[in-house]
């Protein structure tokens, strides 16, 4: 298993990351209600998928399954092809919707928690989380506690703890769904650079077309409980894809129609 | 300011009143002591009451000490096994309907004297708020957290340890304050029940002895033991738990 920065970077290509498969996947609450019936869905090797859907569509029970935390009712999830948990647990990265940092620990402890959970010391871990926080714009807050961080900030630290697991599939859960517009439009072309500078096969869950548009590949569109996938639209967007520029293009604009579209139906 | 001020003139009354009472000439000094024959025996007696102070000092904070480590263990083993938890737990909660008073001669019995049931009964009266805080605390982490740290690859005793048992602190001091000030009740009765010193012990027989403005001194004292360990605990709290959301104080 690699740990974050080991990774020489330069060297990750697209064709060494592992692609994700849902195959006729249906689960059910403990209650009986179908959160997702018979979906199917696919990334790519490297891509960035996003998945848009209505709230309760299944979106998070959808990355729980893929991230091995949970099993599904019937069909398959696989991850680089293989389908145990304990496979998809090895090779994904969660990263909740809510922060979840822990209020004791400073800005680069949070995000070096990720190798503390697999026994890295703390010297250790803080000597790897570093260079990231100063690549990716959050020297100053090295030692600041949650408390101290805006919610723009703590998002970013929760993302690098994310990175700092060192898996290559990233699975995103609505991340910027607590933030106010302003600060999600910075943080959605951060994470854009980011994601450009550490390719991964990414899931992005989110209820924002926009959002979905900006960063992804791919979007599919999940229909309203139960979650089954209603459209594929392919972003044929060239990147960089500055959020200013992009909204007003006629291309962005025919896209978030369709995507819009079949959210409605 | 206002918060020391207000609190201090209302404790300056009560004491004011007290004296008052106390000096009408049909009060007997055996019924009440006066504020300032109770100062009196803080001074003529300080050697003794010191003396019965530190033994029952030494009582409440050991009694203390075994009831955090004993409910500590207990509420981390309730926590990581379930079976033990559901049967434990409402045998916990019923126990605290039996009196510590009826307990305390019926333990004097079993240890025999001195101070092995004082502090048996100092860690019983404890150990409920103790074990009851850490154990709300273990549990109280959102379960996404839990979720986190199992995607990140971590163990389930890295979780405890990293996770769980910090965010249990701040529970698990509300319960210590709760156990501090209890503890001294604990601590009388064990001493009523059976002992050689202490400042229970020394309220019963001056009790006995019609010796009012001693007994009276007695109790001072014993208030001063709770509210000492009282803000002990607080500083502790604030020295290891710094990032604690403050609590309301009444406006």
């Amino acid at each position: 298993m690699n740990t974050g920065l080991e990774v020489p970077v330069e060297g990750t290509t697209r064709q060494g990351l592992p692609g994700l498969a849902a195959e006729n996947v249906t689960r059910r609450f403990s209650g009986g209600v179908v959160a997702l019936d018979h979906l199917d869905l696919r990334a790519a090797p490297g891509e960035v998928l996003a998945v848009v859907g209505p709230s309760g569509c299944g979106k998070s029970t959808l990355l729980s399954l893929l991230a091995g935390l949970a099993e599904p009712h019937s069909g398959l999830v696989s991850v680089g092809g293989l389908t145990p948990a304990t496979e998809r647990l090895d090779r994904c990265a969660l990263m909740p919707q809510r922060d979840l940092l822990l209020p004791w620990r400073s800005a680069l402890d949070n995000a070096g928690l990720a190798l503390e959970s697999v026994g890295v010391s703390r010297p250790e871990a803080r000597r790897r989380a570093r260079p990231l926080f100063e690549r990716f714009g959050l020297a100053a807050f090295e030692r600041a506690r949650p408390s101290e961080l805006s919610g723009g900030m703590r998002q970013r630290v929760a993302f690098l703890r994310t990175l700092l697991v060192g898996r290559p599939v990233l699975l995103l859960d609505e991340p910027f769904g607590a933030l106010d517009t302003i600060t999600r439009g910075e943080m959605q072309e951060w994470l854009a650079d980011a994601l450009a500078e550490e390719p991964r096969t990414v899931v992005l869950v989110t209820h924002d077309v926009e959002e979905a548009l900006l960063l992804a590949d791919r979007v599919a569109v999940l229909s309203s409980r139960p979650g089954r996938v209603v459209a594929e639209i392919a972003v044929n967007l060239e990147r960089p894809r500055p959020r200013r520029t992009t909204v007003t293009d006629d291309a962005f604009i025919d896209l978030r129609a369709r995507a819009l579209g079949a959210l409605e139906r | 300011m206002r918060r020391i001020l207000a609190p201090a003139l209302l404790l300056l009354g009560a004491l004011g009143a007290w004296q008052a009472v106390a000096s009408v000439p049909s009060v007997d000094d055996l019924t009440l002591a006066s504020p300032v024959e109770v100062l009196g025996a803080l001074r003529d007696d300080g050697a003794l009451l010191l003396d019965q102070t530190m033994v029952t000092i030494v009582e409440v904070v050991l009694g203390l000490l075994i009831a955090v480590a004993g409910g500590l263990g207990a509420a981390v083993a309730m926590h990581l096994v379930r079976p033990l938890r559901e049967a434990a737990y409402p045998l916990l909660v019923a126990s605290q309907a039996v009196p510590v008073v009826v307990l305390a001669p019926v333990l004097v019995l079993a240890f025999d004297y001195g101070m092995g049931p004082i502090l048996a009964i100092v860690a019983l009266t404890c150990f409920f708020p103790v074990t009851v805080g850490a154990l709300d605390g273990l549990r109280s982490v959102p379960a996404e957290l839990l979720e986190l740290m199992r995607s990140l690859g971590a163990s389930r005793i890295t979780t405890l340890r990293r996770v769980e048992l910090p965010s249990s602190l701040p529970s698990l001091f509300s319960g210590l304050r709760v156990a501090a000030t209890v503890s001294v009740i604990g601590a009388v009765f064990g001493e009523w029940a059976g002992a050689e010193a202490g400042l229970g012990r020394l309220v019963l027989l001056g009790n006995n002895q019609l010796q009012t403005p001693r007994v009276y001194a007695g109790v001072v004292l014993l208030t001063l033991i709770a509210l000492a360990l009282f803000a002990l605990v607080s500083a502790l709290e604030r020295v290891l738990v710094p990032w604690a959301p403050q609590r309301a104080r009444p406006s």
